[in-house]
């Protein structure tokens, strides 16, 4: 807390205070029958290890520009997003290469988001049904915005040059779409803003 | 359940950390009963979702030790936004189970400690932290593709069947189905205007809905519930120590409990799990659940009739308090409930049912009282402080089925004429879960 006792502001609306204890590390919140209560900062970051453990490959994958899904060889149900075993049978899947075409099942596009990914706003999310999979993958849809997409829209899959080995490594386009220069690429998002 | 106390929701309340919100409304719960003491109470059940939230783990240690009930037995519940409705089930069995004669059930949530965006941050840790949440994920954005999906199977298929053009159709059906979630949302604002204890009350036209700032398309902020900082406390008794307690208790006729995949990709596409009053040729070729309904609000709805022996729900129950996190997520929980069937949702929002007769909504609601949905304005007009959020609906329940909320909201216009038997429905992320829980008057 840098601020000392005396240099303290007052405000009466909650939102003021935010905004000056997060600006000068504590404020004092003045309620209506005169009572007052201290407001202070309270930073807190961390890294975490995070093991992928049996999804591994599913991750290595995507850095080779591949997906990858699970089929259980007890029921034959192939899973888009990878499970190391079976939700309905229990027998442990094995990996399965699965195509990166596919169609949108269901689709939004965010406006607003958690903090880490405001920058990014306005984003699209689908929910994809890639060929020969039985279930679901959800991911960004790019390249197209509220106006383009549809229910059964055909998309394909497109992957990081730089993996950052998380599953925003992998998105998709709308099919048949030529991969975009970044200076176009700009020119969409300031047009659609 | 002999008494129930609550705070306001409100987007903050910095007077009172969460140990006082909560003795706030434990202190009104006990005031309720005046023959209730302390030493009655044989234990409790204490309910929050998030310690992000607090940043304090053990929160509800703090608040049984402030309450001054040590050294009684406590758990604390915690199942995501239905962790109210856990906590209220987790309640009724330390009592039926015969393990206490009273308990109490308390919950809260403290969410004005951050800014709204690092709230939806927190809670999109409930959501697969591997898969969905490094994408943006976020909740708004996944109940967005969930009733897109809804808007396709039940809008797009039925109303504008004759449309070719398949954009086109889509359009048409996101449009008119957006303007039908708006009257839900007129209503739970509306209701909320005779509900002290509400964050949110206000009058609002369909428009004002629709022309509300985006979130995630395409649902507006007015479709949308909010942060709450809020409390509620639940007193549940055995039938003996109740009708000591108090000549006027509720009865708790069943409960039911359903799940579904954490991850909205991994829902299956099988067969609808049928209602007494369904038959197989009512959904021939429809996937289900899929991400256009909540199975687990189906099975929770199935167990909770089966015990209360309710075969038509729709005309057995006089009321409703839902988990309408989204406005979207109210209707597609009508069809989970067997209020209509699957596809009839947005019919049922137009026929005016789940509207409360004589109210002006500004829009005709021609069957208005036939089964009012979130009286009380719900969580979208009340707050959603989520610990909280499922016992406030049980306290409104009881009230409602008690006749006193005259006396609780100082305003008679809530209370339903003759109410004998409501339910309450609790909900956490995407329909992973979800609690129904039936309240019968015995007066
Ligand atoms: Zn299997």
């Amino acid at each position: 807390m840098a601020a000392s006792a005396k240099q303290l502001k007052k405000y009466r609306r909650y939102r003021d205070v935010m905004t000056d204890v997060l600006k000068r590390g504590a404020a004092v919140y003045k309620n209506k029958d005169g009572s007052e209560q201290l407001v202070i900062k309270s930073p807190y970051t961390i890294n975490y290890v995070h093991s992928y453990a049996s999804d591994t490959r599913f991750f290595l994958g995507l850095a080779q520009n591949r997906l990858y899904g699970s089929e259980c060889k007890g029921c034959n149900y192939v899973f888009a997003t990878p499970r190391s075993h079976c939700m309905f049978c229990g027998e442990p899947t094995e990996w399965k290469r699965l195509s990166t075409k596919g169609k949108v099942h269901s689709w939004t596009t965010c406006e607003f988001g958690g903090e880490e990914f405001l920058k990014e706003t306005p984003y699209n999310l689908a929910l994809v049904e890639f060929e020969g999979a039985d279930s679901l993958f959800m991911a960004r849809l790019k390249e197209c915005t509220v106006r383009d997409i549809y229910v059964g829209m055909p998309v394909e899959a497109r992957f990081a040059k730089k993996p950052e080995y998380l599953v925003r490594d992998i998105w998709v386009v709308p099919s048949g779409k030529k991969p975009v220069k970044r200076t176009a690429r700009k020119a969409v998002k300031a047009k659609r803003r | 359940m002999v008494s129930g106390g609550l705070t306001k929701f409100a987007k903050a309340h910095p007077e009172m950390d969460f140990r006082y919100m909560v003795k706030n409304a434990y202190d009104y719960a006990m005031k309720d009963v005046p023959s209730l003491e302390k030493k009655d109470i044989d234990g409790s059940r204490i309910s929050y979702f998030s310690d992000h939230f607090t940043r304090q783990l053990k929160a509800a240690s703090m608040v049984q030790d402030y309450l001054g009930l040590n050294p009684k037995g406590s758990m604390r519940i915690e199942w995501g936004g239905a962790t109210g409705g856990e906590a209220f089930q987790a309640g009724f069995e330390a009592v039926a189970s015969g393990r206490m004669n009273v308990c109490l059930v308390a919950g809260f949530e403290t969410m004005s400690r951050v800014q709204t965006w690092k709230g939806n941050e927190f809670i999109a840790l409930a959501s697969d932290t591997n898969f969905d949440y490094p994408i943006g994920g976020f909740y708004s954005g996944y109940y967005a593709l969930m009733v897109t999906r809804h808007i396709y199977e039940y809008m797009r298929k039925s109303r504008f069947a004759h449309v070719k053009d398949e954009r086109e159709a889509q359009r048409l059906a996101i449009k008119e189905a957006s303007r039908i979630l708006s009257m839900v949302s007129v209503k739970n604002h509306l209701n909320a205007m005779h509900n002290p204890y509400a964050q949110y009350p206000k009058k609002l036209t369909v428009d004002d809905v629709l022309r509300a700032e985006m979130i995630s398309y395409p649902l507006t902020r007015e479709m949308i519930c909010t942060m709450s900082d809020g409390a509620a406390v639940c007193v549940l008794a055995s039938e003996e120590e109740a009708f000591r307690l108090t000549d006027n208790p509720v009865l708790i006729k069943g409960v039911g409990c359903g799940t579904d995949t954490m991850r909205l990709a991994d829902r299956p596409f099988g067969e609808v799990p049928l209602l007494k009053h369904e038959s197989r040729e009512d959904y021939e070729g429809l996937d289900y659940p899929g991400v256009h309904s909540f199975r687990a609000g189906r099975a929770a709805s199935l167990e909770a009739y089966e015990r209360a022996g309710i075969e038509d729900p729709a005309k057995e129950l006089d009321f409703i308090e839902l988990h309408d996190a989204y406005a979207s997520s109210e209707v597609q929980t009508y069809e989970d409930m067997g209020l209509c069937k699957y596809g009839e949702g947005y019919n049922f929002v137009e026929s005016g049912a789940p509207f409360l007769k004589g109210m002006d909504y500004g829009f005709p609601t021609r069957n208005a009282g036939q089964i009012p949905i979130n009286p009380s304005g719900g969580l979208i007009a009340c707050g959603h402080p989520v610990g909280a959020t499922g016992l406030m609906q049980a306290v409104f329940a009881l009230w409602q089925l008690q006749g006193t909320v005259k006396k609780h909201f100082g305003d008679s216009t809530l209370q339903l004429e003759g109410a004998k038997r409501g339910a309450i429905h609790s909900h956490a992320g995407t329909g992973s879960s979800v609690t129904v829980s039936i309240l019968e008057g015995v007066n």
